[in-house]
């Protein structure tokens, strides 16, 4: 048998074959005797966006590329682990720590991004709403969102949507309607923006806060939306805002057969005297809860937490 | 002129014998794995990074080839002693090193050539099926016929990295005429620093050595507009004609260079 005989050939394969095979089983065993540590996603070998884009060179693009595809991944990994506990009774709630330091790498990870390519206009965006929305869904911190945004409206000053996104912010997050009718105002002015957002900057103004103006600055945003995620996000906004409306009509029901009957409300009562057909569903389908007379929105449905309702109209200035 | 081309696709042949086009398979590869892998990464901008994705793959492999097969134009040919039979024909050593040259700018615009159509063909594939509505937000459209700017600027670039290799291979080994050409082609793109170096120190002396240093070195970074290019900004004509004149210029003098020292070459 010579070294180029087809049989040659055959035997090398199924040597090869075997012999990795071999190496797998090695692997598998010793990862079983000795379980390799978790890889740590927070862990940041390089926090300067300018010390990278110096060492990526003619790359900045490619760099910024595998930073945003991080910033993604270390975000829905954590979102994913932090839902999985909350989905736990009694964790829902998380210490104020946790909540306000969630997730920690997310900054950096996005200030690096946009440091190496300062036009990644999704970066701005999206990163803008992971970081400002509240825990579990975000890192809570809305001062700094606006600080990526305003990051970015100093590399591109005529970007009229970072200052869209900076006014929902401050509406949304900050519940401070001055500074957000401000923002609109300011997106208004570019040449090229939308009609409506002279409208928003005066509605905000006017009825800053009121469930009427969320609906309204939404729905904009479910039709100015660029990508599918902001698309979805805007709907279960719009959806969380109609099971506000929906928990407000049953409240008034519920109040007004306990004093009617001088008893506390529970959903079989309220059918019993017809006053409801039957166990009211949110417009994702799952039941309202009823509990101490006050009807709330289920933890399993996935519009849980509602949003949060400022009573009075708040007017810090930028 | 006929002694020149007739060597160009001699190495042209010899980089296909060589198989160098084997790169290509692994570019195609790397952009279609991508292509699957990218949207269920990240959310969004699959189209950018693509694009930044297959310049970047463009501009790295054309530099691997560049070098490694640059530096070896020359010394392969002493050290296979079939020099001795090169320099014995009727051609001059100026037409040799021209030769040489031609031929593997030739391999390498056959390589990008190829690259060119896998990215467009991959961008095609991403943008098949999407809404126009979608497609409205994107900072330029998929199939940008301003990429090919960005092609033809790396293409540039890497004709000058290309002469830098055969210049160094002319008179020194190919290990060190390696490190020499990875070496300016990092400071190359470093030239900023060079020009603002006054800003980080407080010597004249040195500053004006860094600013020297800046006008005499290759100045690689006006041929990286991948960026641009990728957010739809507009390169201008005159930009694009400016930096072609300066490759040109800078690769004829490199290459006058090389002919020379190549020519008072002793082989005995």
């Amino acid at each position: 048998m010579t070294s180029r005989s087809p049989a040659a050939l055959v035997s090398t394969v199924v040597l090869a074959v075997v012999l990795l095979a071999a190496a797998v089983q090695v692997q598998a065993a010793r990862e079983r005797a000795y379980p390799p540590g978790e890889a740590s996603e927070d862990t940041l070998y390089i926090r300067s966006g300018s010390a990278l884009r110096r060492l990526s060179g003619a790359y900045n693009g490619l760099f910024a590329d595998m930073y945003w595809i991080r910033a993604v991944q270390y975000y829905g990994g954590l979102k994913l682990q932090l839902d999985a506990r909350g989905a736990q009774p009694g964790m829902l709630e998380p210490p104020a720590a946790i909540a306000a330091d969630a997730f920690p790498a997310l900054y950096p990870l996005l200030d690096i991004t946009t440091t190496l390519d300062p036009r990644f206009n999704i970066a701005y965006r999206f990163g803008s709403v992971f970081l400002a929305e509240a825990y579990p869904r975000g890192a809570n911190r809305p001062d700094l969102a606006i600080a990526l945004l305003e990051k970015g409206l100093r590399e591109s000053p005529d970007k009229w949507q970072y200052m869209q996104d900076i006014a929902f912010v401050y509406y949304w997050f900050q519940h401070d309607y001055l500074s957000a009718s401000r923002w609109f105002q300011k997106a208004a002015d570019v040449p090229g923006a939308p009609w409506f957002l002279r409208s928003l900057a005066a509605t905000t103004l006017e009825q800053g806060g009121d469930r009427q103006s969320s609906k309204a600055m939404w729905t904009m945003i479910l039709q100015t939306a660029e990508v599918d995620w902001m698309r979805k996000d805007a709907q279960r906004r719009l959806l969380q805002l109609q099971a506000l409306d929906v928990i407000d009509a049953l409240q008034r029901a519920v109040t007004d057969y306990s004093q009617r009957t001088g008893t506390r409300a529970d959903w079989p009562a309220l059918i019993g005297a017809r006053v409801l057909r039957g166990v009211p569903l949110d417009p994702t389908g799952v039941p309202f809860t009823l509990s101490d007379g006050r009807v709330q929105l289920s933890r399993s449905s996935t519009l849980w937490p509602p949003p949060e309702e400022p009573s009075a109209r708040g007017s810090a200035t930028p | 002129m006929r002694a020149t081309a007739a060597i160009a696709i001699s190495v042209f042949r010899e980089s296909v014998r060589d198989k160098v086009f084997y790169n290509l398979v692994l570019f195609s590869l790397l952009m279609i794995g991508s292509s699957f892998l990218i949207g269920q990464l990240t959310a969004g901008q699959d189209v950018k990074i693509i694009k930044d994705l297959g310049l970047a793959a463009t501009s790295m492999f054309g530099l691997f080839l560049s070098v490694f097969i640059g530096i070896g134009l020359v010394s392969k040919e002493v050290e296979r002693r079939s020099i001795y039979s090169l320099i014995a024909k009727p051609i001059t050593r100026a037409q040799l090193v021209l030769g040489k040259y031609c031929g593997l700018a030739l391999t390498l615009a056959a390589n990008m050539a190829v690259m060119a159509v896998a990215l467009y063909a991959v961008l095609a594939y991403l943008a098949w099926g999407v809404p126009e509505s979608t497609r409205a937000v994107w900072d330029a459209p998929a199939l940008d016929p301003a990429l090919m700017k960005a092609m033809l600027l790396i293409f540039a670039e890497l004709m000058l990295v290309i002469a830098l290799a055969l210049f160094f291979s002319t008179f020194s080994s190919p290990m060190l005429s390696a490190a020499l050409t990875f070496g300016l082609y990092v400071v190359g793109h470093f030239s900023g620093d060079l020009r603002n170096f006054q800003q980080v120190v407080d010597s004249p002396v040195a500053a004006a050595f860094a600013r020297g240093l800046y006008w005499v070195l290759p100045n690689l970074a006006q041929f990286d507009v991948k960026s641009d290019v990728v957010h739809g900004v507009s390169v201008p004509a005159g930009y694009m004609a400016l930096t072609g004149v300066y490759a040109a210029t800078y690769i004829a003098m490199l290459l006058a260079i090389a002919s020379l020292v190549f020519s008072r070459r002793d082989f005995k």
